[in-house]
């Protein structure tokens, strides 16, 4: 058990004590929840652009967190032999694994918390039969398929070329995940294209939860269960510690 | 039972054979040494012992336990310190310390551990602003953390600078105070020659000798006598002088090894050299007559047992060999002058 805590404590005081994640987890999901509810710039389709934007950009701060966040670290760790080193401690890989699950579960806690005061600073009204326990469980499905795509990636590909696609990936699924721009303001296409990915899928449940007070649809039910269930294994799978 | 028996060992990777059956035991209270070229498969033998990679054949036990099937009782035991890096490039020495430590039972001291590798001064510092020597002592340190009772250490002074280098090597050899089994890797002969108990020379995966430093370099010593002086002597002139049955070799330019012929003490034959020597106006540099490691070391690595100073009855001269880089004679030119060859050949 003290070892699992310790490498906790660690790997929760390395995201909050460099910049770069800090402002990746924290800064990005704030500054575009304050500016774009001030600023009436997105197509968002609602008089109080606040109650489109907390569910979407809460959809983004776990992206952030769970796949770029983690993704980037782990992929600078394994380049850095940190990951093979750790499997001669009595650390062990479950435990190590463990304590990046629950790092990022810690992380998008605080960052909800924020987001939410936030969001009520700027007077977001949830809807009436918002329902918070299916909006936990479907950040948690998010949070278990995007964590799944970043490992895939930190566990493959070298570490430079790791911190490239996963923030290329990041601004991709930003812009086509319906976060900030829903998805009927895509052409036809390209709103098709989003829909396969988990952020997408993501953002529309938190929608329909948060600012409906609606169930979530069916498909997005199978996109997040799909990606939560294969990118993890496929992370598995193909995974080098060195 | 030795702490660590390696019987046999082959490890491959693909069709590549890195290891290919090696034995040999290491022992509590000692340092053991592997000892060899780059390439030679000593990281991959170490890795095996330390459990990161399955064995394609023979066995490999540490303090009894297969170090790969066995990894999780064995790893509470075992103080690694890897070629490079393992040590998160934003922590300072002493938050690494601190959360290593903490992944042990009973650990040392991590204030101790860090003032006694020199490093409290840079305790905050983070592992990639390290110059290479601090990132190499701390990464010793995290090995000495968990109070281990075999050791691990590859290339443990690599990129370390000289007062560095005498550092680690006290805190190694503290450790064999211990009654800690120490292997260590390297490629520098200076380091296993200063450092370990017991050496085993090895390349494309096989041991080719093993002992201590002193029983090597005997093994070695066929009575020879080095000295330096002026590149380019006239060896003919001096065999003549030494006498009949000697064999003069310049291994590298100014650096020559005379082996007195049978019946003529190294006394009598230092002595003629050196006379010779004052009357051709030379001026002597070093003169050795003590057993080399390093004559151990490229004979057996360098030239597998053929000796460089064999020489060709037909043809008077020969060209030796050239070692495997080390030691500074690979690929130069040796010249090469018996009297029991004929007098002919250019210079």
């Amino acid at each position: 058990m003290r070892p699992l805590l310790a490498q906790l404590r660690a790997e929760i005081t390395m995201v909050f004590t460099n910049g770069e994640t800090v402002f990746l987890t924290l800064g990005i999901p704030v500054v575009f929840l304050l500016f774009f509810s001030v600023v009436h710039v997105l197509p968002t389709g609602v008089t109080h652009p606040v109650d489109f934007l907390v569910p979407g950009i809460l959809a983004l701060a776990v992206m952030s967190t769970s796949m770029t966040a983690l993704g980037i670290g782990t992929g600078f760790e394994r380049g850095y032999g940190v990951l093979k080193r750790l499997g001669s401690t009595p650390l062990g890989r479950g435990r190590l694994l463990a304590a990046k699950i629950l790092s990022v579960l810690v992380i998008e806690i605080f960052q909800a918390i924020v987001l939410v005061l936030v969001g009520y600073a700027l007077s977001w009204h949830p809807a009436s039969g918002a329902s918070t326990g299916l909006a936990l469980v479907v950040m948690l499905l998010g949070t278990v398929g995007f964590g799944g795509i970043g490992l895939l990636l930190a566990g493959t590909l070298k570490p430079l070329v790791n911190l490239a696609v996963v923030n290329a990936l990041f601004v991709l699924l930003l812009l086509l995940g319906g976060m900030l721009i829903p998805l009927d303001k895509l052409p036809g296409w390209l709103a098709a294209v989003a829909e396969v990915f988990p952020a997408s899928a993501l953002a529309n449940a938190l929608q329909q939860c948060l600012e409906h007070g609606g169930s979530v649809s069916g498909r997005d039910w199978i996109v997040l269960v799909l990606w939560a269930a294969l990118a993890p294994v496929a992370a598995a799978v193909t995974f080098r510690w060195e | 039972m030795a702490s660590i028996s390696v019987d046999d060992l082959r490890i491959t990777y693909g069709d590549t054979v890195a290891v290919d059956g090696l034995s040999f035991t290491a022992d509590g209270g000692r340092i053991t040494a592997l000892l060899g070229p780059n390439g030679a498969g000593k990281t991959s033998t170490v890795e095996a012992l330390e459990g990161y990679r399955p064995i394609a054949g023979g066995t490999a036990r540490v303090l009894g336990l297969d170090p790969h099937r066995d990894h999780h009782a064995l790893v509470p035991h075992l103080g690694v310190m890897l070629q490079r890096g393992g040590v998160y490039p934003m922590m300072g020495p002493a938050q690494a310390l601190g959360l290593f430590a903490r992944y042990y039972d009973d650990p040392a001291d991590p204030a101790g551990l860090l003032d006694q590798v020199g490093l409290t001064r840079v305790a905050r510092t983070p592992w990639r602003r390290l110059s290479g020597g601090e990132q190499q002592r701390l990464s010793l340190a995290l090995a000495l953390v968990g109070k281990p009772k075999v050791l691990f250490l590859d290339e443990p002074t690599a990129g370390v600078d000289p007062e560095g280098r005498l550092l680690v090597r006290e805190l190694i050899a503290a450790q064999r105070e211990q009654g800690i089994t120490v292997l260590l890797t390297t490629h520098e002969l200076a380091e296993a020659e200063r450092l370990a108990d017991h050496v085993i020379i090895i390349d494309h995966g096989r041991a080719l000798a093993s002992g201590t430093p002193a029983e090597l370099a005997a093994g070695a010593n066929d009575g020879s006598i080095r000295f330096t002086t002026v590149a380019g002597l006239d060896l003919d002139a001096l065999a003549t002088v030494v006498g009949a049955g000697s064999v003069l070799v310049e291994s590298a330019p100014g650096s020559y090894r005379l082996r007195p012929a049978p019946g003529l003490t190294v006394g009598d034959a230092v002595a003629r050299l050196t006379t010779w020597l004052a009357e051709s106006g030379h001026t002597l540099g070093d003169l050795r007559t003590g057993p080399s490691l390093e004559e151990a070391y490229l004979a057996i690595t360098g030239s597998r047992g053929e000796p460089e100073e064999v020489i060709d009855q037909t043809h008077g001269r020969r060209r030796g060999r050239g070692g495997r880089g080390s030691g500074g004679s690979g690929g130069s030119r040796r010249r090469t002058r018996s009297t029991t060859g004929s007098t002919g050949g250019d210079r």
